[in-house]
Formats: C-alpha cells, structure tokens, sequence
C-alpha cells in the first residue's frame, strides 16, 4: 500500500480516538441513557430451580400491584410471535440433541435465571416488586451441575424429554499417533481443568423496543455486537419485513463475547412493545449478568504428549468434555476452536482429540474473550512444561524446538476450521517472537534473581506461554464511504464497536486515502440497513471491515481525482489529495474542495454529470476473506509466591506480540493489556461457583472478583510486525491476544516458583487456598 | 411506595422532583435529573461506575438514597469540562487511551478528582490503592494510571472551584 501513503498519513499512527470526547464528558448514549418518554420498564422473573417443570403461572396478584401494565407468560405473547423458540446455532451435522432456547419458559426450566415471564410496569422497581408476587408451581426434578458427571451414563438429564446430554461428539486426528505413542522418548500427562467465568462487561446486556406508528417501523436498540443477527431474528419472530424493523446500535460498554449471541430477553421485550404499543425497555442487572448472560471456559482434558529424547512433539492424543449449559446459544464453535487451536503454535507430528459436548443444568454457554483458545492454550503449554521436565530441557528451549518456524510460512496444518476452510498459519516468525519476549524480561538471568531472592525468604519463579489467536473470521464485513456535499466523508459499516475503537480503526484506513484528515471523517457502525455483514466477534473487524474500507477508500479517491482533474483542468497525474481538498501538486491553492467535487457529482437535474459513470463519491466494499488471519506471541510472567498463605503476586508480565501491521498502536496495546488483565482474573481470581444443584453462588462482584488496579502488574508490550498476507493492509485481529496465555504462563510461574515442591498445577483459576492446600498436601515438599 | 418531595443540587444548580425514599441517588441523578453521565454497573457498591462526589467526598451513589443527598452539594462528570475546554483529566485521559468502552470512565474521573482534592500530594502507592476501589474490564488500567500521573499536576486548579 506504501504508493498510497498520503502526506498526511494517519494509518499506522497512535492517534486520539474519535470517541473518545462524547464519553469523557457524560455524553456517551448507552442503551439505558435512552429513555423515550412513556417508556415501560421489565422485570424478568427468572427461575430459582437449576431444574423444574411447572404447570401454572398464577399472575392475579401481581397485576394488582401499582404501575404494572403486563405480566407476560409466553402464551401471552404468542399472539405477536412466529415461534416459541430462538433457534441461533451454528450449523454442524454433530450436532444431536435439538436443544434450542425458548422465548419464555413454557413448562419446564432447566437452568437458574431462565425466564419465566416478564413484568411490565412504570418503573423497574415497581417491575421487581410486581415479580415476586407472580405464583409458579414448580415441581423440582434431578439437576446435573458437573459436565464430567452430566455424560455418565444413568445421569439425570438436564431436559426431562431428552435420551442423554451428550449435545455433540466430534473430533480431530491427523497423523501416527499411536505409533508415535509407542516410539517414544517420553509420554507426559495430566487432568486439565479450566473453570466457567462470566464476560461482565461494565455495562450489561440491554433493550428497548418501540414502535414508530408514523414509518411504521419498529425501532429496536439493543447492547449488543451483532445488532444485524437481532434484526434477522426479530424479523423471523414477528413474521415482519426488514424494512419495518430497525435495529440501532448505541454506545456498548463493554462486549467480551457474550454480547455476540442474540438473547430470548431481545425478541421478548419487541414482542411486549409491539403487543402493548408502548417502548419498554429492558436492562440487565449485574445479578442477571452473573445467572442468565452467557458463559464460558468450562472444560476438563485428559491429554498425553509423546516427545522424543530430544523434546520434540511427536504426538498428542486425549479426550476433553465441553459444559455448553441448558441450551445452545452459538454451536460447537468453543469446543471446536479448543481443538483446532491446541496444536496450533507448535509442529505436532500426529494429533487426536477426541471432543464430547455436554449438557448441563447452568446458563448457555458462548464465546467469551478467547472462545476455546485460551483453555487449548492452557493445556498445550502446561503439556511442554511438563515434557521439559521430564526431558531436562528449559521450559523455553524445548518451545523453540518445537515452534512452528518463519520459513514454514504460510504454514499449512492438517486440520480444518469449522466453516470447512483450511487453517494456514499466514505469516509471523514465532521463534523470533519469543526470543524477544525472553531477552525483554531476562529469562537468562532468571535463576540469580531467583536464588537471591531465595535468600532473602522470597519465593519467585517464572514462566512463558507462547500462543497464536485465529482473527479475522470471515467471510467478510461491508463498508461504504461517501463524500457529501460539505466535504465530509461519512462512512457506514456493519462492523460493531464495543469500545475497542472500530470507528477510530476504520477512520484511519479510510483517511489514509483521503487526504489524512480524521476530523472530516463521521463512522456509523453497526449499521442494519445493510444485510450484508456480521458485527463484532473473533477479532474480526480489523481484517475484515478493514479490508473492504481501505477498498471502498480507493475507489473513493480516484473518483475524487477523476472528477478534481475535470473541475481543475488538470491530468490526474498532476494531483494530489490534501485534508479535504484535491490540489495541483504544488500549487495547493488551485484545489477543490471535497464539498465541491461530490456537488458536481451529485449533479443537477438536466445536466451531464462530468467524467463519472455513475454519479456520486460513494463506493462499498464487501471484500471476501475465507481463510483466517493468525496474530501470536509470547508472555512471560514473573511472580511471588508467599508459601505461607498461597497468595501470588505479579511481579512483571512481558508479552511479546505480532498482529501483522498495526493500524494504531495504542489501540492494540490497550486490546492486549485489557486481555491480559481479563487473562490474570482466569489465572488467579475469577470463579463461577455453582453447587451440586446448580445454584449459583457467586453473583456478586463481592464474591467473584475482577482484577482491580492494584492486582495489575507493569506489562512491557514487544511488537513485530509480520504483514498477513491475505489482506492488502497486512494487518490481523488482536482483541483478544493478551488472554489467551495469560493463564499458563502466570501458572507456570507458580510452578517455578514452588519448584522445592515440584507441584504441577492442572487447573485455573488457583486461589491462594489451592496454592496453601497443594503445599500442605505434598510430602516430598521443602521448607524454606 | 409513594414520591416524596426532593431537591437537590447537582453541578451548582437546584432540580426539583419527586422520589420514593428507597430510590437510589444514582437512578435519581440519572432519571429525574438527566444527568446519564453517572453509570450504574453493578448497584451493590463494587464497581464505582456510580462514583459523585457529595459534599467534597467520593461516594458511590448506588449506595446512597437520594433523599440523603438533600441540601448536599453534588458533583457528576457533567461539571467537569468548561463548554468546550476538557478538565486536564478528560484530557490525559483520551490522549493516554485511559478509555475504550467508556462505561467506567466517568467513574473513574471522579473518583480520583475526588482523590486529589482531597490530598493533592497523594503518594503512588495511594493512588493505586485509591484507584482499585473501580473496576474496570476493558483497559487493564495501566492507562489510566499513566493518565493520572500526566494529568496530575493540573488536576485541583480546575476541580476545586466545581462545589460553588
Ligand atoms: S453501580 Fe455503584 S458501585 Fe457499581
Ligand atoms: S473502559 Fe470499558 S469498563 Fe472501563
């Protein structure tokens, strides 16, 4: 793209967001910030039982209760509904248990804080006290809470009308492994647990709904990242045409994931304001985030590696059960990228996984921040440390043995992504990457630091993880830009933005065409006029609405330049783009302004339109990408471990990363310590507990615990620029890069650091009473 | 559950509504009073999206009636930029990238105003402490912090003149 570079260039730049002005001074339009006057408000009531069926849903005294408009069972809502179910999953033929979710309960719920039915009243708190005087007769059934124990066989089933809850059973293979197996060196192996965790976005998940009778359209406005999935779904569900439903974005705080699946909550609240001609408005609250938003991370691997005397990776083989909850929100898409990524970073020899996908009685789960990678990540590491052990080799030499080399690039694994498409590791030198991670937090002087340390009473250790992250899931995102007639260049995408900067990202590629002034560039995202795009997930955006803006951004310029050298007399050759004008090169006072060539090219009625074949400076883009762009990198963390309490402390994290060019540094430095951060709370902190009845326990920030500013170690961020070769920017997705190692390389630290005790942690997130209890329970431990 | 007459001055002028007494000091700020700058996150007093500052301290007004706010004097991000001037904090903050989805972030800006009015010699170590009473899932707060240490000797000119 380098001939394209304009003097102004913005793309590649550190530069202030374009959001940034609204949301510091109060300004920003969150979905509850919208409030419509005569606007009701919903209160869901949920379901206290993790199983129950239920045969009546008595109502009277709650309708009697001030302000309540509605209570509103499913049956009530029918009359506005073409379904009684939300039906979203993913195609896969491995699928083998229809398990979809439904609008509103109607006879049996199978997760606690399943909707039952909905109070609509003045105000929320009249709503919530309206819900408790709403009388169900639920008769408690067994509950499966364990995903381990949910696929025995005899289980009680999370739906009493199913045979089983074994949802899906699928797999890889490639390779010799079981010749591998037995050729081998050495086989190491283990149990590896990673725990279910919430998104908690800051602001939670929210709608509202009301109908314009003069376009007769009914405007939905909802916080989520898929705002054109909603419009698809609501317009199935109301049985209306799209052009009289509109779907708006407004400002999201916050996505991480579970924002990406379309809710039953969404089509509810459009149903009752369409039944009740009035805007209601739903808003989650945190409790409701922590019971009934979207999960992730629950998996349990049973895995073996077969190395060679030397520590190379001749083979893995194992099993891994994936909790996907009471219904299916998404598809097979976690335990499927879990999969695929295991091997990714490494050359395996020969793999075979063996992947059971299970139903329990918990809240659906979908991709949250990582979405399989950083379980398949958590184990694939914790296997090499291991191995290394058993070899005698350092934790990260036998990783450089192993890692996938820069002249393997493009680097075709036998494996497939989900959608059928070959995985091609595209570009990057992964060895290099980690080198660089190594000499930034002086992996080689680790062992003096440790052993002073030692001295002192302190006990540090430290470990790496190396992972890669797939970006840019296809096929492809739509962008239009336009110049108007003030010169302003407005540009509208379906690419969704959740505060990681999209308008500002898209701002930059397409004012590196134009002249390189942002302050005359307005971005719409999530726009739903448009049917073609998808939204916000799988680091998408960057490669993909990326891509069809620097596209459209061309094309936009040479109408720009065609229709200028008209005006000016001038050959295009002899021009130039400057902020918001086309000039003779030179002499930028002989220019036009953007205002005036889109004025020409709009036209008049009765006149020619000059040079154009079609009138106006617009194009729109839909550039197809099938195969995945793959970011990677390194994270070491050193750590203090207090044996006396269990407690860890982070002591320095360092991550070394490549996500191909790099539209704003500072926006990916704030995707990738934002991901750590999120990565340190799955290593350490947060855990979603649940009791044998599937009562969840934890739904309090107070009980389940977010990483907070002082848990946050200094993070030193390395980048390398490896150009993907499958878009014309060479850029790759990073949004959730720092996750995805966070937790094996601060486990590996822990391990290090005890190494007296030679402790081998399978699991995460470790409390400091795991850390206390592993220490008191190993005999062969050392004391200080 | 009946209104009761409330008045209540937010940013140096008066608002007059009606609330139940168990109405929150943020849900009044946000509903009555129109100031949706104040965010909600969490109501159980963990997150401090909700942070004002009430009488020249730091609260978190989910955790406050709005009925004992009466006759206080209250401060919401909206006080904060003079028309078009940003407050060197709103500054450091977007040139810093202190931001991404912006949901914390008026909480975040009072809460340490509030901080710094406070004690505007407020050691590092303090101001980490202070810093981690709100949460924050998007930026991992390294750039807030960095904000703050280029914002702060700037800070209290502009603040402290907010309670008139
Ligand atoms: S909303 Fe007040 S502390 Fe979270
Ligand atoms: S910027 Fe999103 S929660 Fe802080």
């Amino acid at each position: 793209m380098s001939e394209n570079i304009t003097p102004n260039a913005t793309f590649g730049k550190g530069v202030r967001r374009l959001e940034d002005r609204a949301l510091v001074t109060g300004r920003g339009r969150y979905l509850d910030n919208l409030q419509p006057q005569g606007c009701l408000a919903v209160a869901f009531v949920r379901s206290p039982h993790a199983h129950a069926t239920f045969q009546s849903i008595d109502t009277t005294s709650a309708l009697t209760m001030p302000g309540v408009h509605a209570v509103l069972t499913i049956d009530d809502l029918m009359p506005v509904l073409t379904g009684r179910k939300l039906i979203v999953g993913l195609p896969s033929a491995a699928i083998e248990l229809e398990v979809d979710r439904p609008i509103l309960a109607g006879d049996e719920v199978v997760y606690v804080g399943e909707a039952i039915c909905m109070v609509v009243a003045d105000t929320r708190a009249q709503a919530e006290d309206a819900a408790e005087y709403v009388e169900i007769d639920f008769s408690p059934l067994d509950v499966v809470s364990d995903c381990s124990l949910a696929i025995k066989a005899g289980a009680p089933t999370v739906h009493r009308n199913l045979p089983h809850n074994r949802l899906a059973a699928f797999g890889f293979r490639y390779g010799e492994v079981e010749k591998a197996f037995s050729s081998a060196a050495h086989v190491v192996g283990d149990r590896y647990e990673v725990h279910r965790g919430g998104a908690h976005s800051l602001e939670g998940r929210g709608v509202l709904a009301m109908e314009d009778s003069l376009r007769g359209v009914l405007d939905v406005w909802s916080s989520t990242q898929t705002p054109l999935a909603l419009k698809k779904a609501l317009c199935e569900l109301l049985g209306r045409d799209e052009n009289t439903i509109r779907v708006e974005m407004p400002d999201v705080g916050g996505g991480f994931g579970p924002k990406l699946v379309t809710y039953p909550e969404e089509i509810a609240v459009a149903a009752a304001s369409v039944l009740l001609a009035r805007p209601v408005k739903w808003v989650e609250d945190r409790r409701e985030h922590f019971i009934a938003a979207a999960q992730e991370r629950d998996q349990i691997w049973d895995m073996q590696m077969a190395v060679d005397a030397d520590g190379g990776i001749l083979a893995i083989r194992g099993s891994m059960i994936h909790d996907h909850g009471a219904y299916t929100a998404r598809g097979l898409n976690i335990a499927y990228g879990s999969g695929v990524t295991l091997p990714l970073p490494y050359n395996v020899g020969a793999y075979a996984l063996d992947i059971e996908v299970v139903l329990t009685n918990k809240v659906p789960t979908a991709p949250i921040r990582g979405a399989g990678q950083p379980q398949a990540a958590f184990v694939m590491e914790r296997l090499l440390d291991k191995a290394a052990g058993v070899v005698g080799l350092d934790r990260a030499e036998i990783r450089r043995r192993n890692l996938v080399r820069s002249d393997q690039m493009p680097c075709l694994k036998p494996l497939k992504l989900r959608g059928g498409t070959n995985v091609i590791l595209d570009s990057g030198d992964y060895p290099a990457t980690m080198k660089s991670a190594l000499e930034q937090s002086d992996w080689a002087g680790f062992q003096v630091r440790q052993q002073q340390a030692r001295k002192a009473g302190k006990f540090l250790g430290i470990g790496i993880a190396n992972y890669v992250e797939g970006t840019g899931r296809g096929p492809y995102e739509s962008v239009s830009v336009r110049v108007n007639r003030k010169g302003v260049i407005e540009v509208v995408t379906g690419a969704a933005a959740m505060g990681q900067g999209t308008e500002t990202m898209i701002a930059q590629i397409v004012a590196e065409q134009l002249g390189g002034d942002l302050s005359i560039v307005r971005v719409k995202t999530g726009d739903t006029d448009n049917p073609l795009g998808f939204g916000g997930f799988n680091s998408r955006q960057t490669v993909t609405a990326g891509a069809s803006a620097h596209a459209a951004a061309q094309k936009v310029r040479k109408l720009l330049l065609q229709m200028a050298g008209h005006i000016l007399e001038a050959s295009e050759d002899d021009l130039e783009i400057l902020p918001g004008k086309v000039a003779i090169k030179g002499v930028s006072e002989r220019c036009a302004t953007f205002g005036e060539i889109a004025t020409a090219a709009i036209g008049l009625p009765g006149f020619a339109i000059p040079v154009l074949d079609k009138p106006g400076i617009s194009a729109s883009e839909q550039v197809i990408i099938n195969d995945m762009a793959y970011s990677n990198g390194s994270a070491v963390a050193e750590v203090e471990v207090d044996p006396d309490t269990g407690s860890v402390r982070i002591i320095a994290f360092t991550i070394a990363h490549d996500c191909g060019r790099m539209v704003n540094p500072k926006l990916v430095d704030g995707q990738i310590i934002g991901g750590i951060a999120h990565g340190l709370g799955n290593a350490l902190y947060e855990k979603m507990i649940y009791d044998a009845t599937a009562q969840p326990l934890t739904t309090t920030f107070a009980d389940y615990l977010l990483v907070s500013a002082s848990e946050m170690p200094p993070v030193t961020i390395l980048h390398t620029e490896s150009p993907s070769p499958l878009n014309e920017l060479g850029v790759k997705g990073v949004g959730e890069s720092g996750v995805i190692p966070t937790a094996p390389a601060i486990i590996s630290a822990i391990d290090n650091a005890l190494a007296g005790w030679n402790l081998h942690f399978n699991r995460a997130p470790l409390s400091p009473q795991d850390v206390y209890a592993s220490l008191r329970s190993d005999s062969k431990g050392e004391r200080a | 559950m009946d209104n009761h007459p409330l008045e209540l001055t937010i940013n140096g002028k008066t608002y007059k509504t009606a609330v139940e007494h168990r109405k929150t000091l943020a849900d009044t700020i946000r509903e009555n009073c129109d100031l949706t700058g104040t965010h909600v996150g969490c109501e159980h007093g963990v997150c401090g999206a909700c942070t004002v500052i009430v009488d020249g301290k730091t609260v978190r007004s989910c955790l406050m009636f709005a009925h004992q706010a009466e006759g206080c004097k209250i401060r919401t991000v909206e006080s904060l930029a003079r028309g078009d001037e940003l407050h060197p904090l709103q500054e450091a903050f977007i040139e810093n990238h202190a931001i991404q989805c912006g949901f914390c972030t008026p909480g975040f800006l009072m809460l340490i105003i509030g901080a710094y009015e406070n004690d505007p010699d407020i050691t590092e170590e303090n101001l980490i402490e202070v810093l981690s009473s709100n949460l924050c899932r998007c930026t991992g707060y390294q750039n807030i912090i960095k904000a703050v240490r280029s914002a702060s000797g700037g800070l209290l000119a502009i603040g402290s003149d907010a309670d008139a």
